[in-house]
């Protein structure tokens, strides 16, 4: 994680950049799913030698506000969001963007790389959705970390209920049945998001935590 | 004789032992071979997360090694060497077995002879086609000492000896205005049988990205005849050889594996001889296609 000089802007600011990103355009809280949890992270959990991977990188305008909130991302940068010489698109790109380690949005791709980071003794946090775990491949991670008790791995899975086909009995089960611990806690509750997402020292499994928003 | 495979394997011990930014990904293959080592990473039968695995190593500045068998390093994963690699700036150097058909027994499924094309489809990679297991060396020493996305594409195949000089050497000069014949990695070796008495200039091609346009160029000297042989799908650099010849009138011959669903079993012997790519076809070819 690449940490700001100063930290000029909280938590109530984060509207104003999103308005910033993209206009007039409505975004009331449920438009912006992982908004709590990129700001708890980045506010609260992640340590300078921590990194985040950002796997769904589908709709990334919570992301790129908290980063410019952190003051990683220039201000001006929300300005031109998407437009051909902004360092700030649809989906991140890690060569363009302060601040974003992975480039995403090709979904299913982000708990791989998190796997191989991790296993060098990395802090890593990975953030996908719950629709993006339709995606087999994250499935090939989910079932090598468990098995190898990679402890340095998190991967929060942002539940708004947006998988096709749903995911019966739960996403926790399938996760613990891979040899994951798996907590559900409210997305938008910031206290019990910090409490979950706390590095665990002493963790001998990877922790899957799963962050439940209002449905889109 | 060790062949390129095993020879890799003992290059990837050695440089597990001596170098610690190397990191060898695989996806249950070679493990007894590489045996087990701290960063020696066997993820199962999972050739996505093998590559996503490569880059996040990559991420945290290690140097990984990816191997596995050529469908399944290259065409299974494809959008992740795309994305987790090449989007993402991350470099790897990711090591094949198995070529066009040296598991011709196997059926198509372990017959890849579209690697190359498609990694070359991709920007900024490094292709090595060794032709011998001690070019083998050389070609994955060098790329563990760099931190860019190399492609070696290993064969069962191999020529009589190495050829000294790296990506493009011009073996052999032939009378002024005769054609150039270029011998892809081990089609070297039917290619001196098939033009050791006909009058033509033969070279060596074992990098074939970056493309070696300069040195094609030169090598053709006053010629207008090229005839490349590739040991994959034919017309894999054609392209890039009309672009090394783009403002000389010329004339490309391209030989290598059709691209068509070949549905036989057999040996790799049988399968280049179906092809035309064993002394006696690109003879043929040649016969045909020299005025």
């Amino acid at each position: 994680m690449r940490m700001a000089t100063a930290t000029t802007l909280g938590y109530a600011d984060l509207p104003a950049l999103l308005t910033r990103l993209t206009g007039d355009e409505k975004h009331d809280r449920s438009s912006f799913s992982t908004l709590d949890v990129l700001w708890v992270l980045y506010d609260r959990v992640l340590g300078d030698e921590d990194r985040f991977l950002l796997s769904k990188g589908h709709g990334p305008a919570a992301f790129y506000a908290v980063l410019a909130a952190r003051g990683i991302i220039p201000l001006d940068a929300l300005d031109g969001f998407g437009s051909f010489d902004s360092p700030l698109g649809y989906h991140p790109d890690r060569k363009l963007a302060p601040g974003v380690e992975l480039s995403s949005g090709s979904l299913g791709h982000g708990l791989g790389v998190a796997v191989g980071s991790a296993l060098t003794g990395r802090r890593v946090w990975c953030l996908v959705g719950d629709g993006e775990l339709d995606e087999g491949s994250n499935w090939e991670a989910v079932q090598y970390a468990g098995r190898i008790g990679l402890g340095t791995l998190t991967a929060v899975v942002v539940d708004n209920d947006s998988a096709q086909h749903g995911w019966p009995e739960g996403i926790e089960r399938r996760f613990m049945l891979e040899g994951w611990t798996a907590l559900r806690v409210d997305g938008r509750d910031h206290e019990a998001l910090e409490a979950a997402l706390r590095p665990d020292l002493e963790g001998r499994h990877p922790r899957c935590i799963v962050a439940e928003v209002t449905p889109r | 004789m060790t062949g390129m495979r095993e020879r890799f394997y003992e290059l990837a011990r050695e440089a597990l032992g001596e170098d610690e930014r190397v990191a060898v990904v695989t996806a249950q293959i070679g493990m007894d071979s590489i045996g087990e080592h701290p960063r020696h990473f066997d993820v199962g039968i999972r050739e996505q997360l093998m590559i996503g695995v490569a880059a996040g190593l990559s991420l945290e500045g290690y140097r990984p090694v990816a191997h596995s068998y050529t469908p399944f390093l290259v065409e299974r994963p494809w959008e992740f060497l795309k994305l987790d690699l090449g989007h993402n700036d991350l470099g790897a150097v990711l090591v094949s077995t198995g070529a066009s058909y040296d598991a011709a027994r196997s059926g198509r499924t372990h017959q890849a002879p579209e690697d190359v094309s498609l990694v070359a489809a991709l920007p900024a990679w490094t292709i090595h086609v060794p032709g011998h297991p001690a070019e083998l060396e050389s070609l994955f020493r060098r790329s563990l000492a760099g931190d860019d996305r190399v492609y070696i594409r290993m064969s069962d195949e191999e020529n009589h000896a190495r050829v000294d000089g790296g990506g493009f050497t011009l073996l052999r000069r032939g009378s002024p205005g005769t054609p150039l014949v270029i011998a892809v990695g081990p089609t070297l070796r039917p290619v001196l049988e098939a033009t050791a008495d006909r009058d033509v200039a033969v070279a060596y091609l074992a990098t074939v990205r970056p493309f070696p346009h300069d040195e094609v160029r030169d090598a053709l000297a006053d010629g207008t005849d090229v005839v490349l042989v590739e040991p994959y799908q034919a017309g894999t650099s054609a392209a890039e050889t009309a672009v090394a010849l783009r403002d000389r009138p010329h004339r490309l011959l391209a030989l290598g594996v059709p691209n068509a669903e070949f549905r036989h079993y057999g040996t790799g012997a049988e399968h280049r001889a179906a092809h035309g790519l064993d002394a006696v076809g690109i003879g043929r070819s040649l016969e045909r296609f020299v005025r």
